[in-house]
């Protein structure tokens, strides 16, 4: 739905963008994962027309963004919650999108019921609004005109525990109903768990992407797994005698193996397992792995 | 690196059944946004309230001393506080969306960003127009007042040119504010640019003539301000009057509003 074609914007010699290419598709929830910096608000800015690319193209659904009659019918936009007037109420701020896309009054109730901000809430100034509830507020302005995309830009920031856990329940519903989403964030926890396919940018580059099966399997280090068993002696005599690496770990095993290599040695040595769970390259470290060169690149800038 | 090609063709998005944001819309959602900030509602009020106050003091003076009153003196006395007052609006109305960083979504909604300023300058157009309304109605009330208590001395003779007069005029020098805020981008700043030129002007075109005699003849070409005079008397009539108005009227609207224009259509709104 999405199509991100070569896309680069450079700031003189610098490459905010550097030649991004990748699709979102309806039906699934895409993550845009990067460190501070990395471009992921560059290139989500050039999706909606508010930065002009300097090579590239980005197309929604066959069309430039700036072609899709009224535009916000189609694909909501969150790119900073705190940019709305400080001095319009939330209710108001959701009227001005309705009048301008042309719907009725009743939709701003339903999209503030639906975000959990209350009538007095609703009634209060912007500039008296927690982050999270500015977060809840820019959500329901992109919400707004019932769209078949969404693009938000670190939609999960001063949201709560909860709050992140409802807004990951709104986006897996939204696409589950056919919808696109986009969603960026530098944290991986909070993407990790919606996200069907996630795209790790760095540096301004796309340093991979896939949905998390993929992109565990493409990292460098191999698969550990942490074990727990009634015998954690002869389970690791065992094991080493198959000739994994193993090392203790709290009150079990580090293993250097997938678990099922491990379940399968437990199985013939006839041990019994309490605890067993891939405690292999989470996909944090991958992304640490991934971005951790240019990170560094970025600090001493 | 660049990613894999899709494996599937991406679905087209269906806009056949959506139009595109009437303009008529986008003028009702400017007109809105001017007036639902306390910014933008003081601003107004305070136009109301100062018109209204000038002119009850006018009129109290008038009634006191036994002057005689004209209808005329009230519409223009309002007028006057008005030139001042509806420039700034025209600059709010351009500048709150850098200041407030509204423009980020003002223009995801509507990305031809020339529709949206030109849809900010018929809000402008419209506050001018409403002004003379109500500048007329406060215009009525005293000089009703004084027709009740003083009914010799109170004229209500007025020239049939004078409200279309004053809107021509209120219309072009919010449009001055309008451009120096679209060029500029930043409410202190345009608003110290509209008042160096509207106050300061006269006197730097009078200190270089001085210094320099040769422009003296140029000076009528560049201060819009004088060129409008003929129009507050409706007396535009002779071509170089004409000429002068379009010329100032060009360096002072033209001028930024093109560039401002340009800046505001091409910039990263951030």
């Amino acid at each position: 739905m999405i199509t991100v074609d070569h896309l680069t914007k450079a700031y003189g010699p610098f490459r905010a963008v550097d030649d991004v290419s990748f699709v979102c598709h309806h039906g699934r929830v895409t993550g845009f994962l990067g460190p501070n910096g990395a471009g992921k608000t560059t290139t989500m800015r050039v999706m909606v027309g508010l930065t002009p690319a300097t090579s590239g193209r980005v197309t929604i659904g066959g069309l430039d963004y700036s072609a899709i009659p009224n535009a916000g019918r189609h694909v909501g936009v969150l790119l900073d919650a705190s940019a709305q007037h400080g001095g319009r109420t939330g209710r108001e701020i959701l009227s001005l999108g309705a009048l301008t896309m042309g719907l009725p009054s009743s939709r701003v109730d339903e999209m503030l019921a639906l975000v959990g901000l209350t009538d007095a809430e609703a009634r209060r100034r912007l500039r008296n609004y927690s982050l999270g509830m500015k977060q809840r507020l820019g959500i329901a302005h992109a919400l707004l005109g019932d769209p078949e995309v969404l693009i938000l830009d670190e939609p999960a920031n001063g949201l709560d525990p909860a709050g992140i856990r409802w807004m990951r329940g709104l986006l897996k519903g939204y696409a589950d109903r056919g919808g696109t989403v986009l969603l960026s964030s530098h944290l991986l926890n909070e993407v990790e768990l919606i996200a069907d396919e996630m795209i790790l940018i760095g540096h301004g580059r796309i340093v991979a992407q896939g949905d998390k099966k993929t992109l565990l399997q493409g990292a460098r280090g191999s698969a550990t797994s942490l074990v727990t068993s009634l015998d954690n002696a002869a389970l690791g005599a065992e094991l080493h005698r198959r000739g994994h690496l193993v090392e203790p770990m709290g009150e079990g095993l580090k293993v250097h193996v997938p678990t099922d290599e491990v379940g399968r040695a437990a199985l013939e040595a006839g041990i019994v397992l309490t605890d067993l769970r891939s405690g292999g390259v989470g996909l944090e470290d991958l992304f640490l792995e991934l971005t951790s060169a240019t990170a560094r690149e970025g600090v001493h800038q | 690196m660049t990613a894999a090609s899709p494996a599937q063709p991406a679905p087209l998005l269906d806009v056949s059944r959506t139009r595109q944001i009437p303009f008529w819309r986008l003028v009702l959602v400017e007109l809105r946004k001017s007036f639902d900030t306390r910014a933008g509602f003081w601003l107004l009020a305070t136009i109301g309230i100062l018109v209204a106050l000038v002119e009850a003091i006018i009129m109290i003076t008038a009634i006191v001393n036994d002057g005689v009153v004209f209808f005329e003196d009230f519409a223009g006395t309002a007028a006057g506080i008005t030139s001042l007052l509806l420039p700034v609006l025209g600059i709010i109305l351009v500048t709150s969306e850098w200041g407030q960083r509204t423009a980020m979504v003002t223009f995801a909604l509507e990305p031809r960003r020339s529709r949206v300023v030109l849809a900010k300058l018929v809000v402008g157009a419209i506050a001018s127009v409403a002004t003379v309304v109500v500048m007329m109605v406060i215009g009525i009330a005293c000089t009703t007042v004084c027709e009740l208590l003083q009914p010799d001395l109170t004229f209500w003779q007025m020239e049939w040119w004078i409200p279309l007069a004053f809107v021509v005029t209120l219309t072009l020098s919010m449009t001055v504010g309008f451009a120096l805020a679209a060029l500029l981008l930043n409410t202190p700043a345009a608003i110290v640019v509209f008042f160096l030129y509207w106050y300061g002007l006269a006197i730097v075109l009078f200190v270089i003539a001085d210094l320099i005699p040769a422009f003296t003849d140029i000076a009528p070409w560049i201060n819009f301000q004088a060129a409008l005079e003929p129009v507050w008397d409706w007396s535009l009539d002779s071509a170089e009057e004409i000429g002068q108005l379009a010329v100032s009227g060009g360096v002072w609207i033209g001028l930024p509003l093109g560039i401002g224009l340009w800046r505001i259509l091409n910039a990263e709104v951030k």
